[in-house]
């Protein structure tokens, strides 16, 4: 076969991601040469619509960035809420929170294990994981009333509590899906194929893992020792003890050792808090007005570290709130890990990094077509824009603005 | 040692034993007691306050007065809107909603996603599909 | 008039469809057996070509037309013809000749080249990067193969499948020395299949479908078929090398025989395909190289020895 160089597009449809994103390869026979990453295609304007809700609504919305770290992004917005407005969570409430974030952190990194599997052709392990996972589902669903997106906070603490009779179910759970993992570490650490596949590949080095600002198990594995639960203690953490599980292999091997490893470190956790949760209320009223103020959350969720800034005026509508997801730190690695890579090894590389490109839209970059170029637009830019370019189909929103506003101000 | 086939054992025995899928529709999965699915009224306790109204998230409930009776109110639920949050449960002072474990709520048409509660005049709480 | 009997109805094209399709469900259904779930009901393969063919056949704007239409036929027929000259039960196969086994071996690698083909002629990114490794994969086990079923052959001293069948009727504690030659031949024939570990040409999260990526409707059924007839032949072929035992109880006995030494092999490529993860082509070629042929290799030698000490 001639050694030519073509593009081949992995995405943004594609049966290797599970969400919208364009990775641009351009091959030679099957080693990569170059890699163009663009991203933007999961955008929803989550932002935006943030301002126009008050913090209860956005408390919901705001849950609704992700389906698998839901907990994650609600538990750090309310955290920078609760900042800006002074409020003390009870401890009970803090557990609880807590309690629900492991429950959530096995719960993804079980789903990890089952998509990492089928990438590389390894369905087995796929119906297997998520077979345990839905052991994990139900407790979630018996403690919190949902399976995803749980709703469990409200601000100033937690809105359910956890009852006597759902402890002894918990740790049963929690028994049945220890053993599982065990069996599951000893497969990723003994079969063959699987070390085939993922050792060597997508290797990370930790000056770049530094330099390019890689975060969560993805840095982990390349020996980077930063996990926002034991540096910056928030929820209950500050009181319970646990190892954070670094390793040396620095490629997609040394990812899936960290995941299986935080699994057992979450089930350690998970009896912890069982064992010590204090009696108390769960929440403190929080008033519907938050003075103003601005606050930076971190969070770790299954993916690395979660960002989130908050500001608001004084009125019950925040101004500003911006959301960092890990993805968006983690993306900019994939091009690095990919250079010289095969094609064969893009899909398990890509999902390595366990992206969750639905946290990751927050802006778009529009290119020029024949000039190429990229820009980015500010909000009333884009607005003129988008007037602009209806004028030009004939459509005039003026009139029917005006029109509106006249029978909204008649009701 | 690494070999491979690591899993032939337990995936023999699994051969043996009975398959891990449930067979929906005909066995159905009951959910918890607390699960958050349709809403419930009791009219008897709303006072119109539309504390739910404001705190709803995707503007799923609408309480109205029932025309021709002296404080009664109705509510008219969309089920399509609706998130499941229960924050309307949460925030009602009378505890006027609650959140069953019905979670079958699949239509065919659209209208029938609106689900209105207690419009008949000095009626009892039956809802009306 | 019995040419066309057996050419179409038994054992040509009718009872090659049926058993492919039961050869496809019984897969699947251990396959997911295995996986702790419930398979497909057992009309699943019937109803999926049934399906295929009565959807609308797009053939892409740059593809080469002809060649894109006519490689699922070509790779339904030489499967077929391939199957004329393999013994189910007794000694001889229908149309048996001397030098048959090299005739079966060629007519089974005809398949290989029309996905290459089929996929190369349709001009998109995804079918060409498929076609060429489907290609690549052929130069790494089709030596083993070749070898390893070689080595039956010489240990009967004669090139015809039939032959074979007669020496292992005269002699059956000779199977015994084939045993490494049949692993052997069983993960080359997870190869030639395109089955886990090596289903690299067809890798769904890398490359959407392969060489099959531009095909619908009825083209895409017959190559699905396709497929599945070369489950079936190549698992008979298989057996009447490997496991030519109990060939002189009859025709209805040994039809049972046959089917259940079908559905053992069926059975072992089920179990590989789901205790493994799928291999890289690199490592795929380095695999098959410095471990299988070897070992290949020295099945044949110790055929060899075997052969002079038995004289």
């Amino acid at each position: 076969m001639p050694e030519r160089e073509f593009k081949i597009p992995i995405g943004p449809q594609h049966p290797a991601l599970k969400e919208p994103e364009s990775f641009l390869l351009t091959l030679r026979g099957e080693k990569i040469t170059e890699m163009t990453v663009r991203l933007g295609y999961n955008h929803r304007g989550i932002e935006k619509a943030c301002e126009a809700r008050t913090y209860i609504q956005d408390m919901y919305l705001v849950e609704r960035v992700c389906g698998i770290c839901s907990h994650s992004h609600s538990t750090c917005f309310i955290q920078a809420v609760e900042e800006i407005a002074g409020l003390q969570v009870p401890k009970r409430g803090l557990y609880i929170r807590t309690l629900i974030a492991e429950l959530e952190r096995i719960h993804s990194h079980l789903l990890w294990l089952g998509v990492a599997g089928h990438e590389i052709g390894f369905d087995t392990l796929l119906m297997y994981t998520w077979r345990d996972r839905e052991i994990v589902m139900d407790i979630l669903a018996l403690v919190t009333g949902n399976r995803v997106n749980y709703g469990m906070n409200t601000i100033g603490g937690v809105r359910r509590d956890v009852t006597t009779d759902q402890i002894p179910k918990i740790l049963e759970a929690i028994d049945k899906l220890e053993e599982r993992t065990k069996y599951y570490i000893q497969v990723g650490t003994e079969e063959i194929t699987l070390r085939e596949r993922l050792s060597g590949v997508g290797k990370l080095s930790k000056e770049d893992a530094i330099r390019l600002g890689a975060v969560g198990p993805t840095a982990r594995a390349s020996g980077v020792n930063r996990d926002v639960r034991r540096d910056d203690p928030y929820g209950a953490y500050g009181e319970l003890t646990f190892d954070v599980i670094i390793d040396n292999h620095s490629d997609v091997y040394g990812r899936t050792l960290v995941r299986l490893g935080e699994l057992m470190q979450s089930y350690k956790l998970v009896r912890q808090i069982i064992r010590q949760l204090p009696e108390g209320p769960i929440s403190v009223k929080a008033p519907r007005r938050i003075p103003a103020g601005q606050a930076v959350s971190r969070y770790e969720a299954p993916r690395g570290e979660d960002v989130h800034f908050v500001k608001s005026n004084g009125s019950d509508k925040p101004e500003r709130v911006k959301v960092r997801a890990p993805t968006l730190a983690n993306v900019q690695v994939v091009a690095h890990m990919l250079k010289d890579g095969y094609l064969a090894d893009t899909p398990i590389v890509i999902a390595a990094i366990d992206p969750c490109f639905s946290c990751t839209d927050r802006a778009i970059s529009r290119t020029d077509i024949e000039s190429g170029r990229t820009d980015r637009m500010d909000w009333p830019e884009l607005r003129t824009y988008g007037i602009n370019w209806y004028r030009k189909q004939g459509i005039d929103f003026s009139e029917l603005n005006k029109k509106m506003r006249v029978l909204r101000e008649s009701n | 040692m690494f070999r491979p086939g690591k899993m032939t054992a337990q995936v023999l025995r699994s051969l043996f034993k009975k398959p891990a899928t449930s067979m929906y529709p005909f066995v159905k999965h009951p959910m918890p007691k607390d699960f958050r699915g349709k809403l419930r009224f009791y009219q008897e306790k709303c006072i119109g306050c539309k504390m739910c109204m404001r705190d709803c998230p995707s503007g799923a409930i609408t309480i109205k007065p029932v025309p021709g009776a002296q404080k009664k109110f109705m509510a008219e639920i969309d089920l399509a809107k609706c998130l499941y949050c229960a924050q309307c449960v949460d925030s009602c002072p009378r505890k006027a909603l609650e959140a069953t474990a019905d979670y079958e709520l699949a239509q065919l048409e659209h209208g029938k996603l609106k689900v209105v509660y207690g419009d008949q005049t000095g009626g009892d709480t039956k809802e009306k599909t | 008039m019995e040419a066309l009997f057996n050419i179409f109805v038994f054992p040509g094209l009718l009872f090659v469809a049926v058993f492919g399709l039961a050869a496809e469900y019984i897969d699947r259904k251990l396959y997911a057996l295995m996986q702790n779930r419930i398979g497909p009901p057992w009309f699943q393969p019937v109803a999926d070509f049934i399906k295929l063919a009565s959807k609308q056949e797009l053939v892409p704007e740059h593809a080469d037309s002809f060649v894109f239409k006519m490689m699922p036929v070509i790779a339904i027929t030489s499967i077929i013809t391939a199957f004329l000259y393999i013994p189910m039960w007794g000694s001889n196969a229908l149309f048996a000749f001397k030098g048959d086994l090299v005739v079966v071996l060629y007519l089974l690698t005809v398949p290989t080249l029309t996905y290459f083909l089929g996929g190369w002629y349709s001009r998109s990114v995804y079918s060409m990067i498929g076609a060429a490794r489907s290609l690549t994969q052929l130069f790494a086990y089709e030596i083993p193969l070749f070898i390893s079923i070689l080595a039956p052959a010489m240990l009967a001293d004669t090139w015809s499948l039939s032959g074979i069948s007669e020496y292992f009727s005269v002699h059956p504690w000779h199977i015994l020395f084939n045993i490494p030659g049949f692993v052997i031949a069983i993960i080359a024939l997870l190869g030639k299949l395109e089955k886990v570990p090596f289903d690299i040409p067809e890798a769904e999260t890398e490359i959407v479908a392969g060489a099959f990526t531009e095909y619908s409707g009825r083209l895409l059924a017959l190559f699905r078929m396709a497929i599945d007839m070369e489950l079936v032949i190549g698992a008979s072929l298989l057996a009447a090398v490997f496991l030519p035992f109990g060939l002189h109880y009859g025709p209805w006995v040994g039809f049972g025989l046959y089917i259940l030494k079908v559905l053992f092999i069926i059975g072992l490529i089920s179990l590989s395909r789901t205790i493994v993860a799928r291999l890289r082509i690199d490592q795929m070629i380095g695999f098959c190289w410095k471990v299988i042929a070897p070992v290949a290799f020295l099945q044949f030698i110790a055929d060899l020895i075997i052969k002079g000490i038995a004289k």
